[in-house]
């Protein structure tokens, strides 16, 4: 069996995907990335060939992508995050599209044509704002599991409480505010979500689809209506979310070997 | 077989370069200790040859800053101006340059020995290019106690108009007055001529020398530019900046002619928009270098190129050089300039440095990337950062940004 792999060595999480000849999903791997980049894409690789009952002997090409995609060594080429979601997501919607991808240190936004040529980009910059770090901050006040924040905020009954500061140590400071009024946790989990949906919406125009992906999105389904809410617009989420970019490393990988997709 | 080329040629012509930056410096640091001697400092847009037909010896502080942030000093030294009250938000040249001054620090000891930045008998600026130059130019005004002197500029300016050039011209010729006490005798009309023609010329060859980037593929970078560049702007109005630049120029014509490319394989060329990184020339352009990517040509390096002067109207022709300068002006005369740049210069995409500290020189926060991609076609990139501040710089985010671009250029 031929196979050919994707790495996405993200800041938090490392994702992997090995993809068969016929482009379809044939083992999906994670690790955290923590401080060893190698040895993250090492193990979410290794678990991916397992999930595919494979070896890596198998794999006739591998593609690293993500902020630690230089860290890869056995890795055969490298692309970067923007390319590998643009082109994740155009395989599952092969159409005009604007991907929305929220990760735990940053945040990018696509637009790529009918065609799958990408027209432009951008990547947040410079803070937490709209990015899990946020997410990550909000549950450590609250003193809930980070993985919980998507039950409470599913639990919350005032849609109206929300937080409107940008810098993340102001928002803080105004969830401080909100406990001593007894603004309830709940509710501000749903707020947090919206702050980090606004924050990420806000500095765009949309049109066309907008497609989410990335580990935000994964983690918090909920996501997925808030984005909508907040777009006033359809929101679409590929399958596993999180592993988008790696999909389309491993794409890139079956591309560079005449594996073309429909989305060439 | 040969190891292929990891980093861009050098330019030869550098070794010369570096020999008359330090004669500059050396030469100022022995006026300054000179009591026959005047010093004067001078923004890096500001009126030079006037201070030259005066025979003031002239440091220009910016080149200084920009120093501390090629070496990397400046990061350290900034929090010092930040704590007495020069806020991080404001020109990162003054805060590295007040900063290190206040610690006793100058990057002008290790390269040349010299113990501090030389004591002026009067301050020079024009504020064309920013107030901020102003407020650096007081500090050090009121630390040693000399006159501070200045043009103040008009801003945002369309089409220069006589009014605008009689204003300016006005304020040079006053300054002038005003400088005669201090340096002690008249202004030598012939000198002063005579600078202002040799600027002149120092500033058509630099903008040949540029030129040269026009060429397919490119012989120079905009980081060759940004090392290159000294003399234009602390040489100008002498012999020895149009001598080297005649050097320059015939090396990098020799590039021309012998297919020699800055960038070999060269398959991207980019424009560069905004401040350059200080601290980062070596890390961007080697990677650019491995994108087979040449930044050709930027709206920085063309800063000093002043062709409106002319030795018969000295005042007037100055007003006129220091009002047409692109940073001055409305942001529709900004696009047609780059516009035409672009044009010129066969270029695939435009790179906007969003620089924290210096919104006069970032020209990405009105709108202006858009309007203008939509009026070429040219993509664009915009990347956050600062000319001397490496806090506000993610180089991480930085380099994806740069390695997705040209990914998104060359794809299909
Ligand atoms: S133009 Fe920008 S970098 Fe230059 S002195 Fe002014 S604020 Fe500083």
């Amino acid at each position: 069996m031929d196979l050919f792999a994707g790495i996405d060595v993200g800041s938090s999480a490392t994702k992997a995907v090995c993809i068969d000849e016929n482009l379809n999903v044939a083992g999906r791997g994670h690790a955290y990335s923590a401080a060893d980049f190698e040895g993250a894409a090492r193990k979410a690789f290794g678990q991916a060939l397992e999930e595919a009952g494979a070896s890596e002997s198998d794999v006739k090409a591998v593609v690293s992508t993500g902020y630690g995609r230089t860290n890869v060594a056995f890795a055969t080429r490298r692309r970067t995050e923007i390319d590998c979601h643009a082109r994740g997501a155009y395989h599952y919607f092969p159409m005009a599209i604007t991907v929305v991808d929220i990760g735990g240190q940053d945040n990018k936004v696509i637009e790529i044509d009918g065609n799958g040529k990408r027209i432009s980009f951008s990547m947040n910059r410079k803070c937490a704002a709209g990015t899990g770090s946020f997410i990550e901050e909000m549950a450590l006040r609250l003193k809930v599991p980070v993985h919980q924040v998507n039950e409470l905020a599913e639990a919350a009954t005032d849609e109206s409480v929300s937080i409107g500061s940008y810098c993340t140590v102001f928002a803080m400071t105004e969830i401080l505010g909100k406990i001593r009024e007894g603004v309830k946790a709940e509710d501000l989990a749903r707020a947090a979500l919206v702050s980090v949906a606004k924050r990420v919406l806000e500095a765009h125009v949309f049109t066309g689809q907008v497609i989410a992906t990335g580990g935000v999105v994964a983690h918090h389904p909920i996501m997925r209506k808030i984005l909508q809410q907040t777009l006033g617009a359809d929101v679409k989420v590929p399958p596993f979310p999180q592993h988008t970019g790696a999909m389309g490393a491993a794409l890139f990988a079956a591309g560079a070997h005449g594996k073309e997709s429909k989305d060439g | 077989m040969s190891e292929p080329q990891r980093i861009p040629a050098r330019i030869a012509s550098a070794k010369t370069m570096k020999k008359i930056m330090a004669d500059h410096f050396l030469g100022i640091d022995a006026a300054s200790k000179d009591p026959s001697k005047r010093v004067a400092w001078c923004t890096s847009v500001g009126p030079a040859e006037l201070l030259q037909g005066f025979g003031f010896e002239v440091y220009y502080p910016e080149n200084h800053a920009a120093i501390l942030g090629a070496t990397r000093k400046a990061t350290e030294y900034i929090p010092y101006a930040n704590a007495a009250g020069y806020s991080p938000d404001i020109c990162s040249y003054l805060t590295a340059d007040v900063g290190a001054y206040m610690q006793g620090y100058t990057p002008l000891t290790a390269a040349y020995g010299i113990e501090s930045v030389p004591k002026p008998d009067v301050l020079v600026y024009n504020t064309n290019q920013c107030r901020d130059v102003q407020d650096w130019f007081m500090w050090y005004g009121k630390h040693w106690n000399v006159p501070v002197l200045g043009i103040q500029t008009h801003r945002n300016i369309g089409e220069v108009t006589r009014e605008h050039i009689d204003s300016i011209s006005g304020q040079i010729r006053k300054l002038a007055e005003d400088l005669e006490p201090i340096a002690g005798k008249k202004l030598d009309m012939d000198q002063f001529r005579e600078s202002v023609r040799l600027s002149r010329k120092c500033s058509e060859l630099w903008e040949k020398v540029l030129r040269t980037g026009s060429h397919v593929p490119s012989p120079l970078t905009f980081f060759d530019g940004q090392i290159h560049m000294g003399p234009a702007v602390v040489l100008r109005g002498t012999r020895i900046a149009v001598d080297y630049y005649e050097q320059l120029l015939a090396e990098l014509q020799q590039r021309i002619d012998e297919g020699v490319a800055a960038v070999p394989g060269e398959k991207v060329r980019l424009y560069w928009e905004g401040m350059p990184v200080w601290g980062k020339i070596r890390a961007l352009s080697e990677q650019f270098f491995e994108l087979n990517t040449c930044v050709v040509a930027s709206t920085y390096c063309n800063s000093w190129i002043f062709n409106q002067l002319d030795p018969d109207e000295p005042f007037e022709s100055m007003a006129r050089a220091y009002t047409e300068l692109f940073i001055v002006r409305s942001d529709p005369v900004k696009e047609d300039y780059i516009a035409e740049m672009c044009e010129d210069f066969k270029v695939d995409g435009v790179v906007y440095h969003d620089a924290k500290t210096c919104p006069n020189n970032t020209n990405n926060r009105y709108g202006m990337p858009q309007r203008l991609t939509e009026r070429t076609k040219i993509p664009h990139l915009v990347i956050n950062g600062d000319l001397n501040d490496l806090r506000c710089y993610s180089e991480e985010q930085a380099k994806t940004n740069i390695e997705a671009f040209v990914e998104q250029l060359t794809e299909g």
